[in-house]
């Protein structure tokens, strides 16, 4: 399995990377090494075997639909890089 | 002695007894603090030492939170502490303050607990060095050319250096028991669910869960039993009774436990092969019954690893997109290219890695041959250790299968660096408990691990076979 440049440039674009011409190469590279070695679970039968859900078998968790976390704006957006009247503010996204 | 020095237990058996201080105790903390080791991202503030004397009081006037209040604990800055900064060793948390606080953290200043720095960590723990930091490595203080092992290199190295009584790590594959083996400590990862993951800033949601490093297998407890149980705030988190110290500290040799015969086939350095056997050997004289078995599914864990950690990686740190909080680039002139800038400023290298690995993974065409057939693998996975353990109380295995290696060593070469969380990674998969103890030194004098693995919630018994073999195993 050996990933071309421009399957690494698509899958960069899917997850919102940007990365270089350099770094194109490593990956490439890279991630093919390690999806060659993951390939070895080809070789085990899986037929009957149900995908595994949770590994401690816990069900459907229950709570009454109430709000029990005060929202605390100003401190949550301190974190916040660009913001303008308690809003967090974007750039355009629209041409 | 320093009083840096102490373990848990002692330490809090000097406090309740009046014959040490919680001030005394945090001073000879802070003062090994060995900057050359780097083991925290963010040193305990000076004001801890008024909470000694807050400490103090409350011991003095028989009003102690709990046996451990006053003592300096250390957690990796993954965890989220109120008001302060969690980085989880990368640029794009730089600056970010934490606007709650963790479950364990809540827990853990309830029982008057001295909360001593953030230490540092593999970037958003991803690697098995603590070489990833964006704050630079730490080193192994039992030898500085060498790595303390990660993603909790920070808290193995300060516990191991003395610089605190224990600390907190997390661990998805191996991130606490690997660098415990390192460092020569005791790290324990418990059942997935035994502690709430609330606060933990999350790699792999299905894998990672919160543990201890400590100096001892008996402070691992006593500190457990802090933060253990349900949690409305993390569904996954079940609710269980505190594990009794009696049960753990009591002589048992009716102790059935197997020994892959995998674990030993290639790759394994010879000197920690024979310390493992040497172990075995001890454990059998002793009056345990141990004997070999078959753990076929051992060396199709790390590629199941490797499909299910990036690719829940790759979901879990879409949030981080230079909008919300966390390092941002706005210079672009649109939003996507604010996303792409911030993201390929923010991660380094490894964390890129993984997330264009699970978004590969996971993208239209490859669910059903890579994340599902994963899926499917992990149930094959924990079906064999159920076998197992329908037989056996424990398995015994190696931690890591080399000592710590040398700084930059595998840096640049991903697969040999996985390869070093190859005995560590099934625990996870399974979500089983396990601990890494110190059974011996190589010949350059590093430590070597022995990991014991129990059934899910068999936390107790686990702890009384490694505390035995502790007290076995002591030079």
């Amino acid at each position: 399995m050996k990933l071309s440049k421009k399957e690494v440039e698509h899958i960069a674009q899917l997850a919102r990377l940007g990365i270089t011409e350099k770094e194109k190469e490593k990956y490439a590279e890279q991630l093919s090494a390690i999806l060659d070695y993951v390939e070895q679970l080809n070789k085990i039968d899986t037929k009957n075997v149900e995908p595994i859900a949770h590994i401690t078998g816990v069900e459907n968790v229950m709570r009454q639909d109430e709000i029990k976390n005060k929202p605390d704006r100003d401190n949550l957006l301190k974190n916040t890089p660009a913001q303008e009247k308690g809003f967090i503010k974007v750039k355009s996204i629209l041409d | 002695m320093d009083l840096n020095e102490l373990t848990l237990k002692e330490a809090s058996k000097k406090l309740q007894n009046k014959e040490i201080s919680s001030e005394e105790l945090t001073k000879d903390c802070l003062s090994a603090i060995d900057d050359k080791v780097n083991a925290f991202i963010t040193k305990p503030d000076k004001k801890i030492i008024e909470e000694a004397k807050e400490s103090d009081k409350r011991i003095k006037s028989g009003g102690a939170k709990s046996e451990i209040d006053g003592i300096p604990i250390t957690i990796k800055d993954v965890i989220t502490i109120k008001g302060g900064r969690t980085t989880a060793g990368s640029k794009i948390l730089e600056n970010f303050i934490a606007p709650y606080d963790a479950t364990v953290i809540k827990r853990l200043k309830n029982a008057g607990v001295l909360l001593f720095g953030k230490t540092n960590m593999d970037e958003f723990a991803m690697g098995s060095s603590t070489e990833t930091s964006y704050f630079g490595p730490t080193l192994n203080p039992v030898d500085k050319t060498r790595v303390p092992g990660g993603s909790s290199g920070g808290s193995a190295a300060a516990v191991a250096d003395d610089e605190v009584i224990a600390a907190l790590g997390s661990d998805t594959g191996g991130s606490i028991r690997q660098p415990a083996s390192f460092c020569g400590i005791v790290g324990l990862k418990p059942t997935y669910g035994l502690i709430s993951r609330y606060g933990l800033l999350a790699m792999a949601s299905s894998l990672d869960q919160i543990g201890t490093l400590t100096k001892t297998v008996e402070d691992s407890a006593i500190l457990l039993n802090h933060i253990l149980g349900a949690d409305d705030l993390d569904s996954t988190s079940v609710k269980k009774e505190p594990i009794k110290l009696e049960n753990i500290l009591k002589q048992n040799k009716n102790i059935k436990i197997g020994v892959p015969k995998e674990c030993f086939s290639k790759g394994i350095n010879k000197e920690v092969e024979k310390s493992i056997n040497d172990s075995i050997a001890s454990g059998q004289k002793y009056g345990f019954e141990i004997e070999e078995i078959n753990l076929q599914t051992l060396n199709y864990a790390l590629s199941v690893y490797y499909i299910i950690m990036p690719a829940e990686v790759s979901a879990n740190l879409a949030r981080f997109d230079g909008i919300k909080y966390g390092y941002s680039n706005q210079e672009g002139r649109d939003l996507l290219n604010v996303y792409l800038k911030s993201r390929a400023e923010g991660f380094g290298a490894e964390v890129k890695r993984r997330i264009m690995l699970g978004t590969y993974t996971l993208s239209a065409g490859y669910y059903d041959a890579y994340y599902k057939k994963a899926q499917k693998v992990r149930a094959l996975i924990k079906k064999e250790f159920e076998s197992i353990f329908a037989k056996y109380d424990q398995i015994l295995m190696p931690t890591s299968p080399t000592t710590a290696f040398k700084l930059g060593e595998k840096l640049d070469d991903p697969l040999t660096m996985y390869l070093s969380d190859i005995y560590t990674v099934p625990v996870n998969i399974a979500g089983l408990p396990a601990i890494s103890i110190p059974c011996g030194k190589d010949s350059k004098v590093l430590p070597i691990g022995l990991q014991i693995v129990g059934s899910q919630w068999s936390e107790e018994k686990l702890l009384n076979t490694a505390y035995q073999f502790e007290s076995l195993l002591k030079r």
